[in-house]
């Protein structure tokens, strides 16, 4: 099954009107001006805007609604207890996992990524056995398996990348060995962009029994997820980068994996029954859900997915490949600008450096202009050093980005290049 | 002058900017007029690692005023520094030491300085206040 839409493929199917003024209308902040220019934000990749929809219903919850969910015996707990239940299930249906209490809530990708390193690795990661990462991971899929590989005496191994940022999943067979435990990787590069193909190397782990973790905090915003066709052991994302709340997350987990590992975190919702003599948990979801989880932000996430569901999400990949056909070519017909990461599978996000002009004087003009950009090594450190750079200036695109914004952003450049040169 | 009229005269000349570009095209300006550090004095120890732009600072005595010399890879940051160090190089240490470096405020250039922004400068400020310090003590001994 194709999981990954080309442009030629949307184009067969039915995708509905897309209208980017209408939809940047459904998010407030797009209206604000900062230094008194009206705000082009291109810092997606590192948080999304919210929309009305999720706005109010935090509003909804805090106004109306508030109250700690599970066990109470009261009518707000028992209705909120609800909400947040369905908001599970919204979950469930967006990234289309077979089971509900297969998604656990947590307060972000990072969180997600440590909580498998610590319960997947206790179990399943002795002396001497390995775990694969990419060359292009961001920290937060690198450290918790440094950490994780120095708890256990076991082995970090690198998948590199070739220069235009494509993985090198041929190099993979011959990379695993009887004594691989996981392979974690990220679905897309918040760096480069590049959208690596998951179901290749989850097809080719599997084939020598390896399960996959796939970081999907630069996926879920932008393509439609399906877990079970790509097949993998893993999905986690962060809610803020989907249009949703900051502090929440999801950890995706094949049942099967999620039944025999151990709780990461203990306390109270965990448990079935405590005694001084011992403790034992409670079933899926709830054993990986100790203390009182951030309802709120799984609910607002839960509204971020129905919205996108409202738009499309083939919609709104249609348009956001378009953007970044467009910024492609403007951004290329830029007299000395070095782009990192030209993969032909890749999203709107760009990643580049001015000649001669160091990347933070570049965003912090851009920054002047009212054009909001990243620059540094985006928590990437190994995948500069590939490059041979300390960083680099990354514009990243959403569903509410215009052609015209890129036009800003292109003679922005243009003043940057010339207060520099 | 004195390290308060210093940053008098910087104050005035940013009064007459009207906006964000002409400051930045100012602060381009004094970065190549920053005198140029020693390659050799670009050293790890002398390197004030911030998050995106590297900063390094080295320091001397010449008779009893200290004497700062810094660079960064980035233009804006030396643009800054070179507004640092025309107001505390060349003071004694512990004019240095109690400087109160209120221009930074009031040219707009605060943003700069604050910890989450990473960019060495606070750092930067920190060192140089260290320095006096420990040319202060090095003096009385």
């Amino acid at each position: 099954m194709l999981l990954l839409h080309t442009k030629s493929d949307i184009s067969m199917t039915q995708v509905p009107a897309y209208d980017v003024n209408t939809i940047r209308r459904d998010f407030p902040i797009l209206q604000e001006q900062v230094y008194d220019k009206p705000l082009v934000y291109l810092d997606n990749a590192a948080t999304t805007q919210k929309p009305k929809a999720v706005i109010d219903r935090i509003n909804e919850i805090y106004s109306r609604k508030n109250s700690n969910i599970h066990r109470g015996v009261h009518y707000l707990s028992t209705r909120l207890t609800d909400e947040y239940e369905q908001a599970r299930k919204e979950v469930q249906h967006f990234i289309h996992a077979r089971h509900s209490h297969e998604i656990i809530f947590t307060n972000g990708t990072t969180h997600s990524i440590n909580a498998i390193a610590w319960s997947f690795g206790e179990k399943y990661v002795h002396q001497n056995d390995e775990v694969i990462i990419s060359e292009m991971e961001h920290h937060a899929n690198i450290v918790p398996w440094q950490v994780l590989c120095e708890r256990k005496n076991a082995r970090l191994k690198i998948l590199p990348f070739d220069d235009r940022g494509a993985l090198l999943v041929d190099e993979l067979g011959k990379m695993i060995t009887s004594k691989t435990k996981l392979l974690a990787v990220n679905h897309i590069s918040n760096s480069l962009g590049t959208i690596n193909d998951v179901e290749k190397i989850i097809r080719i782990a599997h084939s020598h029994d390896v399960p996959v973790l796939v970081d999907g905090a630069q996926s879920i915003q932008h393509q439609k997820i399906d877990v079970q066709a790509m097949d993998c052991d893993f999905y986690v994302f962060s809610g803020h980068k989907v249009y949703g709340p900051n502090g929440t997350g999801v950890l995706y987990g094949k049942e099967k994996w999620l039944e025999e590992m151990p709780p990461y975190q203990t306390g109270g919702e965990m448990i079935q029954k405590v005694t001084f003599e011992g403790t034992s948990y409670n079933e899926l979801p709830f054993k990986f859900e100790a203390g009182t989880p951030n309802y709120v932000g799984a609910i607002g996430t839960a509204e971020a997915l129905k919205y996108l569901t409202r738009i499309g999400i083939d919609a709104i990949a249609n348009h956001e490949d378009e953007l970044m056909h467009y910024a492609s070519d403007r951004l290329k017909a830029l007299d000395g600008l070095n782009m990192y990461g030209t993969s032909d599978r890749k999203i709107s996000v760009f990643s580049f450096l001015i000649d001669g002009i160091h990347h933070y004087d570049t965003g912090m003009v851009l920054d002047k202009m009212g054009i909001a950009v990243r620059t540094g090594h985006h928590c990437t450190e190994p995948l500069m050093s590939h490059f041979k750079i300390d960083g680099t200036v990354r514009a990243s695109l959403a569903m509410y980005n215009t052609k015209d914004e890129i036009d800003q952003l292109h003679d922005a450049l243009l003043k940057v290049k010339q207060m520099f040169g | 002058m004195t390290i308060e009229e210093k940053q008098k005269e910087i104050i005035d000349e940013f009064s007459l900017f009207e906006d964000w570009m002409d400051k930045y095209n100012y602060l381009i300006e004094l970065s190549r007029d920053l005198p140029e550090m020693d390659p050799n004095k670009k050293t790890e120890e002398n390197l004030i690692e911030g998050c995106q732009s590297k900063v390094w600072l080295d320091a001397h005595m010449d008779g009893n005023k200290l004497v700062f010399l810094a660079d960064s890879d980035a233009i804006i940051t030396k643009g800054i520094i070179a507004l640092l160090i025309r107001v505390l190089s060349g003071h004694k240490p512990e004019e240095i030491k109690n400087a109160d470096l209120f221009f930074i405020d009031q040219i707009g250039l605060k943003e700069n300085l604050s910890p989450t922004r990473s960019n060495g400068l606070l750092a930067m400020v920190n060192k140089i206040k260290a320095y006096a310090m420990a040319y202060e003590l090095k003096g009385n001994d």
